[in-house]
């Protein structure tokens, strides 16, 4: 049996929609996978060195459990993305659910190939050395390639 | 039943027994068995899964009260 194939588009930066491709990757590449994962626009911000940055909000997202309910010009103050993400996190830590780092460190690790968007890299004005030194630039062709011969392939 | 290593992955959450469980599994030689304990009420399918797809057999499965073990003979 030939090895399998996926091939991930991360395009969202947020702290919980950062879960789904380094889920997925891992997973993938522990069940002898062959992972590629193209990072663009707003998930570029997923292959930074520095993964603190990475927030989650509550607002526009209504599905979010809060703890009391919560109006959506309180949410809307400032210090409430920063106190919403320390939260998210000591229940992802109390839960046993792994952290962004170690799950990015099991895709790395497993041989996941993590490709950076070179256009996003040029829009927002980042350079190469923002980004972990196992990154690999390309563009949609790039990706398209290893697609094209995917047995999955999403957009997350 | 008879096993190589002991992989204690109890209070950990999707997907890390299951990454864990490749790892341990890297270490051993091909027909050892691995022991994985688990407190992940989704590893139960999991593992089967897990199995299917790397071909490393899993001779057993069973829950233990809110605990769960599993073999996993390496292939």
């Amino acid at each position: 049996m030939s090895q399998k194939k996926m091939a991930l588009i991360a395009s969202k930066g947020t702290l919980d929609m950062a879960y789904p491709p380094f889920i997925l990757g891992s997973t993938a590449a522990a069940l002898d996978y062959e992972v590629q994962i193209f990072f663009t626009f707003y998930g570029l911000q997923l292959l930074k060195k520095d993964l603190s940055d990475v927030k989650i909000s509550p607002l526009a997202n209504p599905a979010m459990p809060m703890p009391v309910p919560m109006p959506v010009l309180v949410s809307a103050l400032p210090g409430m993305e920063s106190m919403a993400t320390m939260m998210m996190k000591q229940k992802i830590k109390s839960k046993g659910v792994a952290s962004l780092e170690e799950l990015r460190t099991a895709c790395l690790e497993s041989g996941v190939k993590m490709i950076g968007c070179q256009m996003t890299v040029d829009l927002f004005d980042f350079s190469h050395d923002q980004f972990i030194k196992e990154t690999e630039y390309g563009g949609a062709s790039t990706f398209l390639q290893f697609a094209g011969e995917s047995d999955i392939c999403l957009f997350i | 039943m008879d096993f190589s290593k002991e992989l204690d992955a109890r209070g950990l959450n999707c997907p890390l027994p299951i990454i864990k469980t490749k790892k341990a599994l890297s270490e051993l030689t091909s027909g050892q068995v691995l022991k994985v304990l688990s407190t992940d009420a989704g590893s139960v399918k999991d593992m089967q899964a897990f199995a299917s797809q790397t071909g490393n057999e899993l001779l057993g499965s069973e829950a233990q009260g809110s605990e769960y073990v599993f073999f996993l003979k390496k292939k």
